[in-house]
C-alpha cells in the first residue's frame, strides 16, 4: 500500500506539471459532458412537462372542424370505435382592441362548456376562475397574452365577435394544451402581444354566432387500442355534410408540432455534439499520454524492474486519465446544470406550460460521467497498452532513433524544392505522424464545421426572410372576411383609410388525393397576375397563374407523388362531395406549410358557387397605418388580419436574440476545442523537439527563425483543416436542414461565403492565440541544459 | 576555396577574472573562479579536467550561450560579457560552431541538409557538399541521422559547425560517446578542419591521451585553471593512445 501512495504522489505531481494540458482536455470533455446534459435534461424536460401537461389538460388525439354541424351528430362521434372522450365547441378568429395599442391584435374565442369541465382540452387555471353562468361578458384569457399585456382578473378589454363590439372582463388566466405554442395568423413565431386565445361560455357563443345547437370545431382523445387513421376517415365521413375540413391528428396541430421540432433539434444536438467533444478528448487524451509514457519510458523500465506488475503501471496512467475525466465532468456538470436553467427559462418565454422544470435527475450525471471516462480510457488504452508492451530491460534503454523519409527535399544535387531546411524540418515531422497530423487537422476541421453548422441558419432565415417577405408575400397586412364575399368586397377595401392597393384572394379548405395518399390543405386562388402576394417557382421567380389546373408546392407534390402533368383529385370541403380531377401544372416554391395555387376564375369554376372571395392582401400608406388599424377595429365584415410588417419584425427581433445567445455558445465551444487542439498540439511537439528546437538557438537561429518550425508545422494543419471543415460543416448543415423539415417549414439550405470565412477566422484566431501561448516557451528553452543530455 | 578564408592573426579570446557562479535554491556553485586565459588565432586548445572542474562553463560562455557574473570576455577585442540576447545569438550565427557530444542533429534532415540547415544562414558559407568530404562523409550525405554510426554522426555534426567558415570552433566531449577507433577518425576530422580552415579550435576532453594532439593544453581544477602547457610537439590523432 505504502508502494502505490508513492506511485500516487507520482500521479498528483505529474498532474500539477501538466495542469495547462490536462485543464485543455478537461475543458474539452467538459463541453462534451455539459452539451449532453444540456440536450438530454431539456429533452426530458419537455417531454415529460409536456406529458404530464397534456395528460392533466386531456388534450386531444383528434382534431377537425366544419362550417355548420348539429350537435345530434356528436352522438355518432362518440359510437366511432376507440373514440374515448368527444368535445365540440364553437371556435372562431376574432379581432381584439387592446387600448393604448395601435394595430390590432388578433385571437380565437373558444367555447367552454357552460357546466363543468370541457371532456377534451381541458383549461388549466393560473388565477381568478372561470366565468359564471349567465354572466355573458366574462371571458378568461390565456397566461402568455394576459403577461403581455399586464392584464389580471377583473381587467377589461373590447373584441370584436361576429362583427360586434364586446366589452369583456377578465375572469381568470389559463393555459390550454392547444396554445403551448400560440403562434398568430401569419406570424412565424409567437408574438403574445399580438395573439390571445379567450375562452367564454358555449351559450353566449351560440348566442353570438347564432349557433344554437351547433358546433364548428370538435376534438376527440382516444382509446390506447384505436386505430388513428380509422378515427379520423369515420369522423371525415360524418363531418363532411357540414363541411368538415378534414380532421387531423396531433403531429399536424401547430402547438405540438413546434413542440417536436424543438424535441428532434435537441434530440440531433445529444447525437452529434457531445459525440464530437469526447471523440477530440479521446485524441488528446491519447497524445498527452503517449508523450508521457514516452518520456517516462525509463521510469516504467525501472517499476517493472522493481517488481510493480504490469497492471499497477496501466492503472497508475488510467488514474491520469479518470483524474482529467473528472475535472471535465465537474465543470461540464455544473456548466451543463447553469445552462439547462438559463434553457428552461428560455423556454419558458416560448412554450407556455405551467411549470417547466430542467431535469436533473442523477441517471443524467451518472450517464455523462460513464461516457466521458469511457471516451478518455478508450483514448488512453492505446498508449497504456504500449507502457504496458515494454519490457523492463528495453524500457530503460532509450528508444531506438526516429527515422524520416526524405520527403519534401529530395537528395543533394538533384531536384529539390524551394523549402528552406527549417520548413522541411515542419514538413517531413508532419509526415513522419500522418495519424496524428491527420487527427489534429480533423480536429481543428470539426470547430470550423461546428461554427458553420450552428451559422448557416442566419444565412437561411435571411434567406427566407428575403424570399417570404419581399418576393413572395409582399403585402402589408392580410384582411380575412367573417364569410366569403362576392367580387366588389375588395373594393370596399381599397376604399379603406391608408389601403394604396389591394388583391383579392379565395380561400378554400380541401382534400387532395392522389391514389391512396391524401392530404388536406387549403387552396389559395388569387389573380393571374397576383402582384402584392406572389408564388415563386423553383428558381424563385413569380409565375402567372394559369387559367386552370393547380400549383403545388414542392414538399406537397412530393407527399402526394406528382410531377408536373399529373392528375390530381380535388375535394373542396364545402360539404357538397364533389371530386373533380385537376391537373398539377407547376411546383412552387414555399417554405411554410403545403401550398396548393390556383388562379381565382379556376378555383370559382372548381367550386361551382360562382365568383367569391375569403379576404384582401393590402399595401399600406405607412403614414396613414394608425387609420387602417382604427378601421379594420370597427369592420364587422373583417374577422381576422395579418400584419406581415409587423410579424416580420417581431421574427426578426427573437432571430436577432437567438443569435447572440447561439453566437456566444458556439463560438465559445469552437474557440475551447481549437485551444485544446492545438494547445496541446503545439506543447507535444515542443516537448518531442525541444533539444531540436535547443539546437537551433545554439546554432544562432533566432527565436523568430525557431518558432517557425513549430507554427509551420501547426499553420499547414489548421490550413488544411479549413476546407475539410468547409466540407464537414456543410455535410452536417445538410442533416440540420433535412432534420428541420416538417409540414409546417422547411429550413433552406443557405451558406454564404462570409459564413465559411467567419468560422475560419474564428477558428484561426484561436489557433493562433493557443500557438503563442506555447512559442513563449520557445524563448524560456534552456539551451545548456539540452545539450548536455542525450533524447 | 579553402585559400579565400580570411586570415585571422593575434588573439582570439582575451578573458580575464573570468567568475560563474550558479545559485540553484539555497547552493552556490563557483563554476569558474577568477580564470584568465587566451587563444591565439588559428590554434587547438585542449581544456582538460574532471568533471565539474569549469571548463564546460568556460566553453558555454566563449560560445555566447551564458554569460559570466563577472569578469571579461573579449572576442576579436569585442566585450561578450554585457551582450544582449540579440548580440549572442548574431555571435553565434556568423563567428562560432559548436560540436557537441550527442551530436545534436536534426533527426529529419539527411546529413546533406544538416549541414545545409546552417549554410543557409550563413554569409560566406562552403557548400555542404564540401563540408561534407573535409570529414571524409560526401558518400553518406543523402543518409538520416538514423542512418548513420555515431562517428559518422559526430562528422556530420563537425562539417555542420564548420562550413560556414567560423572563426571558433568549440567542441564539447566531442569523442565522449565513441570507442576509441571511431574518436581518432572524429579527432582526425578535427584536425585536418583546423589546419585546412585555420578556425581556433576548443576542445574539451576528459580524455589526457589527446592533449598531444593540441597546440596548448589548459588542464582546469575547481574552477581555476590550474596549468597551462604549450606542446614543443604536437602528435597525430592516430597515434593517441586512448
Amino acid at each position: 500500500m505504502k508502494a502505490l501512495s508513492m506511485l500516487d504522489r507520482k500521479l498528483v505531481r505529474d498532474l500539477a506539471r501538466l495542469w495547462a494540458q490536462s485543464l485543455a482536455i478537461a475543458l474539452v470533455m467538459a463541453c462534451g459532458v455539459m452539451t449532453l446534459i444540456l440536450a438530454l435534461g431539456a429533452t426530458r424536460a419537455l417531454e415529460d412537462t409536456r406529458a404530464a401537461f397534456y395528460d392533466r389538460t386531456r388534450f386531444g388525439d383528434v382534431f377537425a372542424s366544419a362550417t355548420r354541424a348539429p350537435e345530434s351528430i356528436k352522438t355518432a362521434i362518440a359510437a366511432i370505435d376507440g373514440v374515448s372522450a368527444v368535445q365540440t365547441r364553437i371556435v372562431n378568429a376574432v379581432i381584439i382592441d387592446i387600448k393604448g395599442m395601435a394595430e390590432p391584435a388578433t385571437g380565437m374565442v373558444i367555447s367552454i362548456p357552460d357546466h363543468g369541465e370541457p371532456a377534451v382540452n381541458r383549461l388549466y387555471l393560473r388565477s381568478g376562475r372561470f366565468p359564471e353562468p349567465g354572466r355573458d361578458n366574462e371571458a378568461t384569457i390565456i397566461e402568455a397574452f394576459a403577461d403581455a399585456h399586464g392584464f389580471r382578473p377583473g381587467d377589461t378589454f373590447d373584441v370584436l365577435i361576429n362583427g360586434r363590439k364586446r366589452h369583456l372582463v377578465i375572469t381568470g388566466i389559463t393555459l390550454s394544451p392547444e396554445y403551448v405554442y400560440a403562434i398568430g395568423p401569419g406570424d412565424m413565431v409567437p408574438d403574445q402581444k399580438r395573439f390571445g386565445v379567450i375562452h367564454m361560455h358555449r351559450s353566449v357563443l351560440e348566442g353570438a354566432y347564432d349557433m344554437k345547437g351547433a358546433f364548428n370545431d370538435v376534438s376527440l382523445t382516444l382509446s390506447r387500442s384505436a386505430d388513428k387513421d380509422e378515427v379520423i376517415a369515420q369522423l371525415d365521413t360524418i363531418l363532411k355534410p357540414h363541411g368538415g375540413t378534414g380532421a387531423y391528428d396531433r403531429t399536424d396541430h401547430m402547438s405540438d408540432a413546434f413542440l417536436d421540432s424543438e424535441l428532434t433539434q435537441l434530440r440531433a444536438m445529444a447525437q452529434v455534439i457531445p459525440p464530437i467533444f469526447l471523440f477530440i478528448a479521446a485524441f488528446l487524451v491519447n497524445m498527452i499520454l503517449s508523450r508521457l509514457i514516452a518520456l517516462e519510458r525509463e521510469q516504467i523500465g525501472l517499476l517493472k524492474a522493481v517488481g510493480y506488475s504490469n497492471a499497477a503501471i496501466a492503472w497508475h496512467y488510467a488514474k491520469l486519465t479518470l483524474a482529467i475525466s473528472v475535472v471535465g465532468v465537474a465543470i461540464g456538470g455544473i456548466a451543463g446544470t447553469r445552462l439547462g436553467h438559463g434553457m428552461a427559462s428560455l423556454y419558458g418565454e416560448f412554450y407556455s406550460f405551467p411549470f417547466l422544470v430542467f431535469s436533473q435527475e442523477p441517471d443524467l450525471y451518472v450517464i455523462s460521467t460513464l461516457v466521458t471516462f469511457a471516451a478518455a480510457l478508450i483514448g488512453a488504452a492505446n498508449a497504456i497498452m504500449g507502457a504496458v508492451r515494454l519490457p523492463p530491460a528495453v524500457a530503460m534503454r532509450p528508444p531506438a532513433p526516429t527515422r524520416y523519409r526524405s520527403l519534401f527535399g529530395g537528395s543533394a544535387g538533384g531536384f529539390r524544392l524551394p523549402f528552406s531546411q527549417l520548413t522541411v524540418m515542419a514538413l517531413r515531422h508532419l509526415v513522419r505522424w500522418p495519424l496524428r497530423t491527420a487527427l489534429t487537422t480533423l480536429g481543428t476541421a470539426l470547430p470550423v464545421a461546428l461554427l458553420i453548422t450552428s451559422l448557416f441558419a442566419f444565412d437561411s432565415v435571411d434567406h427566407m426572410i428575403d424570399t417570404m417577405w419581399f418576393r413572395a408575400d409582399r403585402q402589408d397586412a392580410t384582411l380575412t372576411f367573417a364569410l366569403d364575399r362576392s367580387e366588389d368586397a375588395v373594393r370596399d377595401v381599397a376604399r379603406l383609410p391608408g389601403v394604396l392597393a389591394a388583391e383579392p384572394f379565395r380561400a378554400e379548405a380541401a382534400t387532395l388525393r392522389n391514389g391512396h395518399r391524401s392530404r388536406n390543405v387549403q387552396i389559395i386562388g388569387s389573380n393571374p397576375r397576383t402582384d402584392i402576394s406572389r408564388v415563386l417557382d423553383e428558381e424563385f421567380a413569380p409565375i402567372t397563374l394559369p387559367p386552370a389546373g393547380i400549383l403545388l408546392s414542392e414538399r406537397l407534390a412530393t407527399h402526394l407523388g406528382l410531377a408536373t402533368g399529373d392528375q390530381v383529385e380535388v375535394e373542396l370541403n364545402d360539404g357538397q362531395g364533389r371530386k373533380v380531377m385537376v391537373p398539377l401544372v407547376g411546383v412552387t416554391n414555399s417554405y411554410v406549410g403545403l401550398t396548393a395555387n390556383m388562379s381565382r376564375e379556376a378555383l370559382d369554376r372548381l367550386s361551382g358557387q360562382g365568383s367569391r372571395i375569403s379576404g384582401a392582401r393590402v399595401i399600406v400608406d405607412d403614414n396613414r397605418i394608425l387609420d387602417l388599424y382604427d378601421e379594420v377595429k370597427q369592420t364587422p365584415a373583417i374577422a381576422s388580419v395579418a400584419l406581415q410588417r409587423i410579424s416580420l419584425k417581431r421574427f426578426r427581433a427573437v432571430i436577432e436574440e437567438n443569435i447572440g445567445i447561439s453566437i456566444t455558445i458556439y463560438v465559445s465551444l469552437a474557440v475551447i476545442i481549437t485551444f485544446g487542439v492545438i494547445y496541446n498540439s503545439a506543447r507535444i511537439q515542443l516537448s518531442e523537439r525541444a533539444r531540436e528546437l535547443a539546437s537551433l538557438r545554439v546554432f544562432g537561429f533566432t527565436n523568430r527563425e525557431v518558432s517557425s518550425v513549430l507554427l509551420t508545422e501547426l499553420g499547414v494543419m489548421v490550413i488544411l483543416a479549413q476546407p475539410l471543415g468547409w466540407l464537414i460543416g456543410r455535410s452536417f448543415s445538410v442533416l440540420v436542414a433535412k432534420g428541420f423539415e416538417s409540414d409546417l417549414f422547411r429550413i433552406p439550405l443557405i451558406i454564404n461565403p462570409p459564413t465559411y470565412a467567419i468560422s475560419s477566422l474564428i477558428v484561426l484566431g484561436g489557433a493562433l492565440v493557443s500557438a503563442l501561448i506555447v512559442r513563449r516557451r520557445i524563448d524560456r528553452l534552456d539551451l545548456i541544459r539540452v545539450l548536455k543530455t542525450r533524447d | 576555396m579553402l585559400a579565400d578564408l580570411p586570415s585571422t592573426k593575434g588573439t582570439i579570446f582575451d578573458i580575464s577574472g573570468l567568475t560563474k557562479i550558479y545559485r540553484t535554491g539555497e547552493v552556490e556553485v563557483r563554476a569558474l573562479n577568477g580564470v584568465d586565459l587566451t587563444l591565439e588565432a588559428g590554434e587547438m586548445a585542449v581544456l582538460l579536467g574532471p568533471s565539474g572542474s569549469g571548463k564546460s562553463t568556460l566553453l558555454n560562455i566563449v560560445g555566447g550561450l551564458d554569460r559570466p557574473t563577472s569578469g571579461s570576455v573579449k572576442f576579436k577585442g569585442e566585450e561578450l560579457a554585457g551582450a544582449s540576447d540579440r548580440d549572442l545569438t548574431a555571435y553565434r550565427r556568423d563567428h562560432v560552431g559548436f560540436v557537441f557530444q550527442f551530436y545534436n542533429l536534426i533527426p529529419s534532415l539527411t546529413a546533406w541538409e544538416n549541414v545545409a540547415l546552417i549554410t543557409e544562414v550563413a554569409s560566406d558559407p562552403m557548400t555542404p557538399s564540401e563540408a561534407l568530404s573535409l570529414v571524409g562523409l560526401e558518400a553518406r550525405m543523402n543518409h538520416f541521422p538514423a542512418q548513420l554510426s555515431g562517428g559518422e554522426q559526430q562528422r556530420v555534426a563537425i562539417a555542420r559547425a564548420i562550413a560556414k567558415r567560423p572563426e571558433v570552433l568549440l567542441c564539447d566531449e566531442p569523442t565522449g560517446a565513441l570507442d576509441s577507433a571511431t574518436g581518432i577518425i572524429v579527432l582526425e576530422a578535427l584536425a585536418r578542419v583546423n589546419e585546412e580552415t585555420g578556425a581556433t579550435t576548443a576542445i574539451i576532453t576528459h580524455n589526457a591521451g589527446i592533449r598531444k594532439i593540441a597546440h596548448r593544453v589548459y588542464s582546469f581544477l575547481d574552477g581555476q585553471i590550474a596549468s597551462c602547457e604549450l606542446n614543443e610537439e604536437r602528435i597525430k590523432p592516430s597515434e593517441v593512445s586512448w
